[in-house]
């Protein structure tokens, strides 16, 4: 498609201005009574006129706005989705229907606990899955996102510490961790104390034993680490935590290459958090929301946020009593209508069915990286997990970058892998196919890989202009972030 | 399994590639003391209609759903439109991730624009975020975010007719938080936080004071008064909206002189889904950008001068600044603040406007009926559409009510023991005239 | 990439310009280029006291951050004022009008400890390598 084409409304590409650009005075798309005595029942320097700029769009028009921005997204119904981390699994549709059953929907929190069993079962049954697949001994759904899941966890291992008046001050986390571990232990008032990996990724017990003592309250390790590396030695690095009297807090992001595998519980771990949107299939939403339970041993079960399920004779009651509970994370249940998403997941595999998507996910990720590895630099040599993380070592020479490889990915119409991440890889491109794709669509994207490769070779300004075929080419972010415009304003 | 595209030819030229024998020996970096040898102790896989028809019995033991109901306390029953359901049910949005490639994420980026612009304007201030994961998280990371502009105050001053739920998210985000001093102050008779009590905390020690408005009696807060106080003393003024829709009929609390406002969106076009997700809503003043939590979206060109929107302003998160971040979160309510801003753009300037009105009417007029049977109302300040009532025996009325298939309301004691003869009652544009009427025979019957 | 001869350089790669007991401090070339475009930075005000080696300040590029450590000892006696609304000049000038802060050094010894320019070459080539 030519230039000048892109600019204006053509073909699949149409044209969408702001909703608030759309507005025109007069237009509703709502009906609702008028009643001017209402304005009466408060005082009036209480009392709110209609807000100046709010869009005034007619529901057709509306509808027209967001399904042509939707048409913007990649998304991984519309496209291969590699971006590792994220586990993009395709989000069964039945799981849709069922969040939007009347009875989960129209459920008011504060219900009466009689008049909400089916929710109370459902959450308590998932529960009881999720230990069971973790190996752990009790879980608690309410935190909302992994990043709550991981604040959860290390405020429980914090009110463990403080109960035995152990003031202990750090935390070890491997280099190669995700951002939101280091953040999450800082906002439970801990030092972080970085933890570097061997050649191949993996912390040693022997790194651990030199940087553990009676100052570190946990280490906290996600396992299979970012790298897709199973961490062989977590069984003896959890002894050594152990022995020193700290805590093993394992990050369940990458949980989706272990069901029916391993389980973390029986790995030394103490808590962990559940992704319910990465392995557990719940939409990621552009963005959220996610839920992030937390699994722990008996050693934290006290502490588990409150209110808990219990059962009470013949019925399920929420209750509050539990003493040295870490008290809530945020409000109600937690994110509800994800669980009834995940609990539709599990019952639609079952056992053998989650032990076997792990099975395909690492065997799609092995598979792209068998491909891959004679052509691109693979980070970590041998076997990998559900994701393989390649760099751009090789195409040094061409001036061509990571980065340049996301972009022109998108104009073969794939969504880019993660980039520069873990940060310990220069360069970093983590592929996670996840077990949603098929053989064919794994050629298609390798063979795009290929010859994104050659190009570089052949014909680098090709990929430095990429990409072409999106409705924007490259944004200047560094214009955005030097004036921040973040939001529409009426003139 | 219908989700596993894999078939077993595919599998075992895929295993050939790969040079490994088995799916097994894909694991052998696990070293065998770790392996599950049992796998997973869970029943077998369900077809697509066995797994609906198990959730469909879940869901139908959820009578509460089909009652008439009058509860509130942070969860609003309200229209929506069917439009917003149907837009959040395309894939494109719900099945894409956080927009870290902007080029093929223009829909979720544009989207999460206009939220951000709905949201600054309708809580009057100058900048939102792109979520939190609600008004109770929302609440503490207002907090924790007054602490960091506030560098050498450590007292918080917190009403005590904030959501009670929100001050217990308070006090866990804030164990082991440097030496913050967190302080709760009462309400005066009138159902507003008590104004001498406040005054004796609000002064040069004090980081932020937070309050609820409306707060968790439905009761109006007069942050106008609250902000001049603490803005005397270089105070930083947090208002927490559990009520979204207040804010249609209610002036803004950046309006009103808050320095940061949240809330609880749920009630702008969100289902309630037994509490969740909802979303929380998070503005603050431009001058505080740069310690605000989220993300951020911002306004951006592309070399032929195209106009799009990128993640901007990340130097504050997690990823970049791990334990100097300003939050932890990552993943947010991303879909839920789709939901939020399709439902205000339908619901538009003037539809605000009237539901706002309706609100406050009906619940007034709910009031009015109760009270005229002999009820009367715990506190006289300006509500909106929620309100406490007193009752002889709160127990054995709400059951009385359920008796005859009525949700009455939810009872105080249990957060606060002095009003233990009282409930909460909310009634909103979705309750009939009849039903409000109804309301008020089984309360008074 | 360019590292002038008449500077010092220290190991956070600020560079340092003496005149008489005043110091003139920036971030090398290399520093600006490993960040990529300056979009944010945060300086000291005219009147602080700053100590060796510790924390003055931050720059930001679009995914990075970096801390601006103050090679000397003394007090902030002038800031370059332009920089927060143009924070380009940082790549487009780092030795030039990219300049931060001067100082009044309390003790000129805190100066032996920095490289020259040859030495901060090798010191590059290595953290690069």
């Amino acid at each position: 498609m030519s230039d000048s084409m892109r600019d204006k409304q053509a073909g699949l590409l149409l044209d969408e201005p702001l909703i608030f650009e759309r507005s025109r005075s007069g237009q509703m798309g709502f009906d609702a009574p008028e009643l001017e005595e209402a304005d009466e029942l408060l005082p009036p320097e209480l009392l709110r006129d209609a807000i100046e700029g709010m869009p005034e769009v007619s529901e057709p028009e509306v509808v027209r706005h967001f399904l042509r921005l939707s048409q913007w997204n990649l998304s991984a119904a519309t496209t291969f989705y590699p971006l590792g981390s994220c586990t993009m699994k395709y989000n069964p549709i039945a799981n849709e229907a069922a969040a939007r059953m009347a009875g989960f929907a129209g459920l008011h929190p504060m219900a009466p606990d009689e008049l909400a069993q089916g929710a109370l079962e459902l959450m308590a049954e998932l529960q009881d899955m999720l230990a069971e697949v973790s190996g752990m001994d009790a879980v608690s759904l309410q935190p909302a996102a992994g990043a709550q899941g991981e604040l959860t966890g290390m405020k429980m291992v914090r009110a463990y510490h403080s109960d035995r008046g152990d003031a202990r001050r750090t935390v070890l986390i491997p280099a190669s961790a995700h951002g939101t571990n280091p953040a999450s232990a800082a906002l439970c008032g801990y030092e972080v104390q970085q933890l570097e990996g061997n050649a191949l990724g993996v912390v040693e017990a022997d790194a651990v034993r030199k940087a553990i003592g009676p100052h570190v309250a946990a280490l906290m390790i996600t396992n299979p680490n970012t790298l897709g590396i199973f961490e062989r030695e977590i069984a003896q690095v959890a002894e050594v935590v152990h022995q020193a009297g700290g805590l093993v807090y394992l990050d369940g992001a990458n949980f989706n290459a272990l069901m029916g595998v391993a389980k973390p519980g029986h790995m030394g771990a103490d808590v962990l958090q559940f992704n319910l949107h990465k392995t557990f299939s719940t939409p990621h939403g552009g963005g959220g929301p996610g839920a992030g339970p937390v699994g722990v041993r008996q050693v934290l079960a006290d502490y588990l946020p409150n209110p808990r399920i219990v059962r009470d004779g013949e019925v399920w009651r929420w209750s509050d009593a539990a003493p040295k509970s870490i008290g809530r994370v945020r409000s109600f249940h937690g994110n509800f209508g994800m669980f009834v998403r995940a609990y539709a997941f599990i019952q639609a595999l079952g056992g053998n069915g989650l032990m076997r998507a792990t099975q395909m996910a690492v065997l799609n990720a092995n598979y792209v990286r068998a491909r891959l590895e004679e052509i691109y630099h693979l980070a970590v040599p041998g076997l990998c997990m559900h994701e393989c993380v390649l760099t751009d070592k090789h195409l040094e020479p061409t001036g061509i970058s990571t980065l340049d490889v996301a972009k022109r990915l998108l104009d073969y119409g794939f969504y880019a892998p993660t980039i520069y991440f873990p940060l310990v890889v220069s360069g970093a491109l983590m592929i996670e196919p996840t077990e949603s794709e098929s053989l064919e669509t794994l050629d298609e994207f390798i063979a795009a890989m290929i010859a994104i490769s050659e190009e570089a070779a052949s014909d680098p300004n090709a990929i430095h202009a990429a990409p072409t075929l999106t409705p924007v080419g490259r944004l200047d972010e560094a214009r955005a972030a030097r004036k921040p415009v973040l939001r529409w304003k009426a003139d | 399994m219908r989700f596993l595209p894999q078939t077993d030819d595919s599998v075992r030229r895929m295993l050939e590639v790969v040079g490994v024998g088995s799916l097994e020996e894909l694991f052998t970096d696990v070293p065998a003391e770790l392996r599950a040898t049992a796998g997973v102790d869970l029943a077998d896989g369900l077809s697509e209609s066995d797994t609906l028809r198990r959730l469909g019995d879940l869901a139908d033991r959820n009578s509460a759903a089909r009652t008439l109901s009058f509860l509130g306390a942070g969860a609003y029953q309200h229209f929506v439109p069917a439009a917003v359901d149907n837009l959040l049910q395309r894939a494109e949005f719900y099945s894409a991730y956080t927009p870290y490639q902007p080029e093929v994420s223009q829909g979720t980026l544009q989207a999460i624009f206009e939220f951000q612009s709905m949201i600054a304007m309708i809580l009057g201030l100058d900048v939102a975020n792109a979520s939190m994961y609600d008004g109770a998280s929302a609440t503490a990371e207002a907090a924790l975010m007054a602490l960091r502009v506030q560098r050498n105050r450590q007292r918080l001053v917190v009403a005590r007719s904030l959501h009670p739920e929100y001050r217990q998210v308070l006090n866990t985000y804030l164990q082991g938080v440097r030496d913050v001093d967190l302080v709760e102050v009462g309400f005066g008779p009138d159902g507003r936080v008590d104004g001498a009590a406040l005054e004796k905390f609000v002064d040069d020690g004090a980081a932020a004071v937070i309050i609820g408005t409306p707060n968790f009696f439905g009761v109006i807060e007069d942050v106008a008064a609250v902000s001049r106080l603490a803005a005397a003393h270089g105070v930083l003024t947090i208002t927490a909206t559990a009520e979204a829709m207040a804010l249609a009929a209610v002036r803004a609390p950046g309006d009103l002189g808050a320095d940061i406002a949240v809330a609880e969106g749920q009630s702008l076009g969100v289902p309630l889904s037994y509490g969740g997700p909802g979303v929380g809503l998070f503005a603050a003043r431009d001058r505080h950008v740069r310690s605000m939590p989220g993300r951020l979206v911002g306004e951006a060109y592309d070399e032929d001068g195209r106009r799009g929107y990128v993640l901007t302003l990340a130097t504050r998160e997690q990823h970049i600044r791990r334990e100097r971040a300003t939050s932890n979160i990552c993943t947010n309510q991303g879909l839920i603040a789709l939901a939020v801003t399709v439902y205000l753009s339908l619901v538009g300037k003037e539809g605000l406007r009237r539901l706002g009105r309706l609100n406050l009417q009906r619940a007034h007029r709910a009031r009015d009926l109760i009270c005229r049977g002999g009820r009367q109302q715990v506190f006289e300040a300006p509500f909106f559409n929620e309100f406490a009532v007193r009752g002889s025996n709160v127990e054995k009325t709400l059951k009385r009510a359920r008796d005859a298939g009525v949700v009455a309301g939810v009872p105080l004691g249990r957060w606060y023991p002095e009003l233990d003869d009282a409930m909460l009652v909310a009634v909103t544009e979705v309750h009939s005239e009849a039903e409000v009427e109804r309301l008020a025979e089984v309360l008074n019957g | 990439m360019e590292f002038p001869d008449d500077l010092k350089y220290s190991k956070e790669h600020e560079w340092v310009l003496v005149e008489e007991n005043v110091a003139t401090i920036g971030i090398s070339a290399f520093a600006e280029h490993q960040l990529g475009d300056v979009v944010f930075v945060e300086l000291p005000a005219t009147g602080d006291e700053v100590a060796k080696d510790e924390a003055m300040g931050v720059v930001e590029s679009v995914k990075a951050v970096s801390d601006v450590y103050s090679p000397v000892s003394g007090e902030v006696v002038e800031v370059n004022d332009d920089l927060p609304e143009n924070t380009e000049l940082v790549n487009d000038d780092p030795y030039g009008d990219g300049w931060m802060v001067k100082i009044e050094m309390t003790d000129p010894t805190d100066l032996d400890d920095l490289m020259d320019c040859e030495e901060y070459q090798k010191f590059c080539a290595e953290t690069s390598g």
